[in-house]
């Protein structure tokens, strides 16, 4: 287990610069999310920490060594690539041992420590087969092993989820989580999926266009973005922006003129373009805000409603099951203080 | 139940030709064959007709009698046959580990994100391309006894002080045709192994890169394991297309010095149309039937499916 710490690192092709400047602090044992629209340089970030990819300026840390200049092999690390990449000539015996191979371990030593990584994976049947031979969450469950089998200081994951089905990818989260909890190795995970990263993360990083937008816990991103992006990036559906300003009187008035409560104005001033954040499910029905439906989704347990408030397209979670149809509206009552007040330019946060 | 006038008439029982064209068996065979009236008339045939006149005593102008064995009784004391099959052997076998040497080496460097990629593959093209005899005539001159650029250039450097004898001695054309044959065919083993080197994943390479293997590790335990499938087939034809060489021995040495250079593919020749002894040539070009079958064999056995690549991706 070590700590590492990512140092102002640029990385540019040519005269073309993608990351511009990241600096991430990730403590022993943290399990941490890059997550991020694709582009972003989430993937790059890791090949970087992992070795595959030179650092164009900054510095690397895995606990107190410098591994700028350092070859992958000598950083100790294991990396879970997206494809896998599990060697097809190999058993998957051997390609968990290959590492231990490669350092000249004899045979009874890596079948000693493969063994007890393949019992915890439940691959121990599968042995003998070739990655061919396995489906896609067994695959992914050998490229884990491959990595334990070594033991490293820090565990990396590229989208090592993203080629599962639905139903595997939620079972494998919670395997890959359970495993962290067990190992408790530093581990760095990448995923543009925002759902895995609330899920797994300890700290989650949020990148886009090359820079960091917000470092923090699920929970804290979730109630507390940093600007815009982080807001509509983070939740699932996405927060719903409605443009406009302060009405005076502390309420927010939408370029409609629909009127929306707020509990707090924190730092917007008079006449400033504001764009007022809200989830989807701080909504809640029975209230005087009028909610043009345009289209219903019930998923059974709540109700997805697609429509225009305040002039702006947005979506509301109800926990009620909705019958509008659409073109009705909705008179809808929306909690003041969970609601977020961005700059329109720049897209900083404004209330506390 | 039913009775004769609650039936609809029968429709009118169509013509041969709808029949088969309509049935799945007969179209198939349709389409089979102009690919099999094809392959009967320019392959079977012309096989067939080999291996009959190896058994007659057919000349050029004069249809011959079936001889049995004759033909391979006097080729099996005939010491230029023997010659042959030695330089046959030799120019297969050296040719081939130089191709497959040299071609790897290729492929290699043409799989790294060099500058001008694309160019480079293409210049690479360039000796297959062009047709052999010309580039057969351009090493006829490159040896030339008196005016070959190699003797020039060794000359002016002072490193030797005659011109080199480069098809007149046997040892030094055996090499000169060999280089030939080397640099003609080493596009064909680079292009197709860049191919399959193309298909192998570069996460592979970088997975063992993590897992502690140094370069020479990860070419040894990965990319060639990896690669082999592919090495059968193309050093399977590269072996064929050698072995039955005939143009670049034809146009640089016609065999010369004293049958030093005759492969068995420019001895039957020889024998058969300028010698005119039918019979006897195609006994040689027949002889050579084993050897290709067992290169063949060889492919079959080497081409096999492994165990690792069974299964779905």
């Amino acid at each position: 287990m070590a700590s590492v710490t990512i140092d102002s690192v640029r990385k540019s092709y040519g005269a073309h610069e993608v990351l511009h400047g990241i600096d991430i602090a990730i403590d022993e044992g943290e399990f941490v999310v890059l997550v991020g629209p694709s582009g972003c340089g989430k993937s790059t970030l890791l090949r970087m920490l992992a070795g595959l990819e030179h650092i164009s300026s900054g510095r690397i840390l895995i606990g107190d060594r410098v591994v700028n200049d350092l070859p992958p092999k000598d950083r100790d690390i294991a990396m879970v690539f997206q494809n896998y990449a599990l060697y097809p000539h190999l058993t998957v015996a051997e390609n968990m041992g290959f590492s231990l191979k490669l350092a000249g371990e004899k045979r009874a030593a890596i079948a000693e420590k493969v063994r007890p990584a393949a019992e915890i994976l439940g691959l121990a049947h599968l042995l003998d087969r070739y990655p061919r031979m396995l489906s896609g969450g067994q695959r992914q469950r050998v490229a884990m092993g491959r990595a334990i089998v070594r033991n490293p200081q820090v565990f990396l994951f590229d989208e090592p989820l993203s080629n599962l089905d639905a139903k595997l990818r939620v079972s494998m989260r919670a395997e890959i989580k359970n495993l962290h909890q067990r190992l408790k190795t530093t581990t760095v995970y990448v995923t543009h999926d925002q759902i895995e990263a609330m899920t797994m993360a300890d700290k989650i990083v949020v990148m886009h266009d090359g820079i960091v937008e917000q470092i923090g816990a699920p929970l804290e991103l979730y109630d507390h973005p940093a600007n815009l992006f982080v807001a509509g990036f983070i939740g699932s559906p996405a927060m719903t922006f409605v443009p406009g300003a302060l009405d005076g009187d502390g309420w927010f008035r939408a370029e409609d003129g629909t009127r929306l409560p707020l509990a707090d104005t924190g730092r917007a001033r008079a006449g400033q373009k504001l764009i007022y954040g809200i989830r989807p499910e701080a909504m809640a029905l029975g209230g005087d805000i009028p909610l043009t439906v345009g289209v219903t989704e019930p998923t059974g347990a709540e109700t997805h409603v697609v429509g225009t408030l305040g002039g702006a397209d947005i979506t509301g979670v109800f926990r009620d099951r909705v019958t509008a149809r659409p073109g009705e509206t909705l008179g809808i009552r929306i909690d003041g203080a969970a609601a977020h007040l961005f700059d329109a330019e720049g897209g900083a946060r404004l209330s506390g | 139940m039913t009775s004769p006038d609650t039936l609809t008439p029968a429709a009118p029982r169509p013509s041969r030709w709808r029949r088969l064209v309509e049935s799945r068996g007969g179209l198939g065979l349709l389409f089979m064959l102009p690919a099999a009236v094809f392959l009967l008339c320019f392959l079977t045939y012309p096989l067939g007709l080999g291996v009959w006149l190896g058994f007659t005593d057919t000349r050029i102008g004069r249809t011959g009698s079936f001889i049995g064995l004759e033909n391979y009784q006097w080729l099996a004391d005939d010491p230029v046959f023997w010659l042959s099959v030695f330089n046959t052997m030799l120019y297969t076998t050296v040719a081939s580990v130089l191709k497959f040497g040299l071609g790897l080496w290729l492929a290699l460097l043409l799989n790294r994100n060099l500058r001008f990629k694309n160019f480079f593959r293409a210049i690479i093209l360039l000796p297959w391309v062009v047709p052999t005899v010309l580039s057969a005539l351009a090493f006829w001159w490159i040896y030339d006894s008196q005016f070959s650029i190699i003797s020039w250039v060794l000359m002016s450097l002072g490193i030797i002080d005659a011109p080199i004898n480069f098809l007149g001695d046997p040892w030094n054309a055996r090499w000169s045709v060999i280089a030939a044959n080397v640099w003609r065919g080493i596009p064909f083993v680079a292009i197709s192994l860049l191919a399959g080197l193309q298909t192998i994943p570069q996460s592979l390479n970088e997975a063992a890169a993590i897992d502690g293997a140094t370069a020479w590790q990860r070419f040894t335990k990965v990319t060639l394991p990896l690669l082999t499938p592919i090495i059968a087939v193309v050093m399977t034809f590269s072996v064929l297309f050698t072995f039955t060489d005939f143009q670049l021995i034809y146009v640089l040495t016609r065999g010369g010095p004293v049958n030093a250079t005759h492969l068995m593919a420019t001895l039957s020749f020889q024998r058969a149309i300028p010698g005119g002894q039918l019979g006897e040539g195609a006994a040689i070009a027949v002889a050579m039937i084993p050897f290709l079958l067992a290169a063949i064999l060889f492919s079959f056995f080497g081409l096999q499916r492994r165990k690792w690549q069974q299964g779905n991706d």
